[in-house]
């Protein structure tokens, strides 16, 4: 446990009450809520991209794609070990990642969906690395030194991502007619998924003004222009901002992650706490 | 698509202890830009470098085996290149 929780569990004692301004509070509990969004975007994601190992067009994008998956699946890892030391009731990482079923997972809906073909795994992964890339970078200064710690690693793993995303996305979009083609249809298809990352809603809102979590709705800006410069060098048009799906977080989620979750957590559900 | 094949690299890695960069293998890419993000992925993905060059494997020029005798053997007989008929003192330590 960290001195930054214990001093913001204590501060639930002050103030209030005598006329002083309330102070923020931010019981653990809605730090275990955080940490599980990120961790489950991430284990999510990363189980998406491990689907293509030993499927990619070719063998030097058969290892990038899984060494993607490998960066997520890390932080999920980190992530969720933390949350179950917040949560504070045994569980363990493992229990986290195979043991919940689709309604309690609180990733957003942009990670779960299908791979399709590679421009959409590309569009798909350089969307949330262009948001997770400053989120991070965002939450290494976090007041709670776990989180920063694992944030500042990963702020270096999601920059790659939106690199090698992007370069390939700036190739596909300005390559041949069937490759434009198939870039924008990605864009197209997924743009309606990208408003919910930049959600807040007051479990977030609360830890942003206690200094513990990165706030979403400010790292907007910063997404725009490292979509827009891409989509510029990809000759690829920005989709409208119009309807957009949402619900992931409070564990509304398309049919794609039951389907994900029969695969990945097949294991330790026919065979509890298999190990190697 | 005039190629099925993208072009070839050749991917030279400088280790973390230092020494120049060492030929590890070749990757398919598009691009410059592309063989390096590759070669990363290929070839360093347990910590083996701090440094990647590429270059077009087109770019390098061989010497051909065949000549392997008039390149390579008349060395062979000079064996006073090589600096062991020095008397090095003691004093000099391991050099």
């Amino acid at each position: 446990m960290t001195d930054d929780r214990r001093q913001t569990t204590d501060n639930r004692s002050v103030g209030g009450g005598n006329g002083l301004p309330s102070p923020v509070v931010c019981p653990p509990s809605s730090v275990f809520e955080y940490t599980l969004r990120l961790a489950d975007n991430a284990l999510i994601l990363g189980h998406r991209l491990s689907e293509w190992c030993g499927h990619a067009p070719v063998l030097e994008e058969d290892l990038a794609l899984p060494n993607m998956a490998l960066d997520l699946i890390g932080q999920a890892r980190a992530l969720y070990a933390y949350a179950a030391e917040l949560e504070g009731e045994g569980r363990h990482e493992d229990a986290l990642a195979y043991l919940r079923d689709a309604g309690d997972f609180r990733n957003v809906l942009l990670v779960e969906q299908p791979n399709g073909d590679f421009a959409v795994t590309m569009i798909r992964q350089l969307l949330f690395a262009s948001y997770a890339h400053p989120h991070f970078e965002a939450l290494a200064h976090s007041r709670d030194a776990t989180l920063a710690a694992i944030a500042a690693k990963a702020a270096k793993e999601m920059a790659y991502h939106v690199r090698h995303c992007g370069e390939w996305t700036i190739r596909l979009g300005d390559g041949t007619e069937e490759s434009h083609a198939r870039a924008q249809a990605a864009l197209d298809e997924l743009w309606p998924f990208t408003g919910e990352l930049f959600e807040v809603d007051a479990t977030e809102r609360a830890l942003v003004e206690a200094g513990l979590a990165a706030d979403s709705a400010s790292l907007r800006p910063d997404w725009d222009r490292t979509i827009a410069e891409v989509l510029a060098q990809a000759t690829l048009t920005r989709p409208r901002d119009a309807w957009m799906q949402s619900g992931g977080r409070a564990g509304r989620h398309s049919e794609h992650l039951g389907y994900i979750l029969a695969d990945m957590q097949f294991l330790q559900r026919a065979y509890p706490g298999a190990a190697w | 698509m005039a190629d099925k094949n993208w072009p070839l690299w050749e991917v030279f890695i400088r280790t973390r202890n230092g020494m120049a960069h060492r030929h590890a293998g070749s990757v398919h890419a598009v691009d410059a830009a592309m063989a390096l993000q590759n070669a990363r992925d290929v070839y360093t993905r347990r910590g083996e470098g701090l440094s990647i060059w590429v270059v077009p494997s087109a770019a390098i020029t061989a010497s051909d085996p065949a000549d392997k005798g008039l390149m390579f053997e008349p060395t062979a007989s000079k064996i006073y290149r090589h600096p062991t008929f020095y008397d090095v003192p003691d004093e000099v330590g391991h050099m």
